[in-house]
């Protein structure tokens, strides 16, 4: 079963530089795998040690999220398109700006304001 | 019509338009699925951003956190920045703002017309670039003040308390709410107001997939998700690429008429996309998303002509929604 997997520029080196890699497998765990026994490594930049998706990798089959289709468990198909981006704010690069005046990302936007209060 | 003492309080109220050729047809006697656009370009700077600007400028009021005269410091790719411009030119604040060199030309003569001083960062250099700018001016001036937009409630809360509202009055019928997803604002605040209201609403997000080269990103730890997301209010969540949202703004225009930037295209693709699935199922649906802007501000790319690869190719590496 070939499933097409894109992969982010910052994970080339775990491909050998390839964009587009395939992989077999009935769900996304079973991909991954795959994918990890070819090309040592992947596996670990994508799945915590605690075994979820890691917070900042954003996973897709046929362009959807994967977290809102069952994440690790979610269904594969022969032909599906798998894409793996790095979790980004859609639209800016001012969130990272942002970020870094703020330092320690907080929940508390109370103490977002305290900041720069200072 | 209705009259206004000031432009601040004509913010919202905007129209939700009917899409009747662009909603998918249904089979005899198969209940309708109806797409329909909350036209956001018709808000006092023409984008969505007007509502959380004003909501955001408010709150730091009434909590003593801004101050007559005082300086607002944001970074922003562009209609955050327009809109809080505007505000602040019509509440006495100075506004500088920090974004990349690529964005269009159209955005960054907006600003200054509102009197907004701008401070680029390096588009070769990504986000670590404008990460170090913003660094680097927060060091300088350690007075100036951020609303944060990523963060900050006031900007969901600006669509709990009007966008919501506004789409149930005008649709009661409503079944699915799809926006950007870009500091999540529109979606967690519109989205829990609906879900509040609405039995069994689906929250749908469209999500811009740039090139990789505007992220600039060296690794996986340096991702960002935006303190005011919480994936609990949505249901999907869908990557449109360029091609698909470049695809879907020239229909809309050439088949409604609406002539809405490329970020609405992406909304507009994850609304058909979930129109047509509720065909499929035999459902009654109507699907309400959002046009953020008008298209007004992206001719310069040229990506309103020419073919899909032309307008892909002249998109690459820019900051289109």
């Amino acid at each position: 079963m070939a499933i097409e997997v894109r992969v982010p520029t910052i994970l080339r080196s775990y491909t050998g530089g390839s964009k587009v890699v395939e992989g077999a497998g009935d769900t996304l765990t079973a991909l991954i795998d795959d994918l990890d026994a070819k090309h040592s490594g992947l596996k670990g930049r994508l799945i915590t040690p605690e075994g979820g998706l890691h917070r900042f990798v954003n996973i897709y089959i046929n362009d959807e999220d994967v977290r809102f289709l069952g994440a690790l468990d979610a269904k594969l198909s022969d032909g599906d398109s798998v894409t793996i981006l790095p979790a980004v704010a859609g639209g800016a690069l001012g969130f990272a700006a942002a970020a870094a005046l703020l330092g320690p990302r907080s929940n508390r936007p109370a103490a977002v304001l305290d900041r720069t209060k200072g | 019509m209705a009259r206004y003492e000031s432009l601040l309080d004509a913010c919202g109220g905007t129209p939700l338009v009917g899409l009747p050729r662009l909603s998918p047809v249904v089979p005899d006697g198969a209940p309708p699925v109806r797409l329909w656009a909350k036209l956001e370009d018709r808000n006092p700077t023409g984008s969505v951003k007007d509502r959380p600007a004003l909501f955001m400028v408010r709150e730091a009021e009434e909590s003593g956190h801004l101050r007559p005269g005082d300086t607002i410091l944001e970074p922003t790719s562009g209609n955050t920045g327009i809109a809080l411009a505007m505000v602040a030119k019509l509440r006495g604040y100075r506004l500088v703002c920090v974004m990349p060199e690529n964005v269009s030309a159209e955005r960054i003569q907006l600003l200054r017309m509102y009197g907004a001083e701008i401070i680029f960062s390096p588009a070769a250099g990504g986000s670590n670039q404008a990460v170090a700018t913003a660094k680097q001016i927060a060091a300088e001036h350690p007075d100036w003040k951020m609303l944060f937009q990523y963060g900050n409630p006031a900007n969901a809360r600006a669509h709990y308390e009007t966008t919501g509202p506004e789409l149930l009055h005008d649709l009661p019928t409503i079944t699915h709410f799809v926006a950007g997803l870009g500091t999540t604002g529109t979606l967690m605040g519109t989205g829990r107001f609906l879900k509040e209201k609405v039995d069994g609403i689906q929250i749908v997000a469209a999500e811009p997939r740039y090139g990789e080269i505007v992220y600039g990103l060296r690794n996986i730890d340096e991702g960002y998700v935006p303190e005011l997301y919480d994936a609990s209010v949505l249901d999907r969540r869908f990557s449109v690429g360029t091609r698909d949202a470049v695809l879907r703004t020239r229909q809309l225009v050439e088949v409604e008429g609406i002539f809405a930037g490329f970020s609405s295209g992406a909304i507009l693709h994850a609304a058909l996309a979930v129109a047509h699935e509720a065909v499929k199922a035999g459902r009654r649906a109507d699907v309400a998303f959002v046009v953020a802007d008008g298209g007004w501000k992206y001719l310069s790319t040229g990506a309103y002509g020419g073919t899909l690869n032309d307008a892909e190719e002249a998109l690459e590496g820019q900051l289109w929604a």
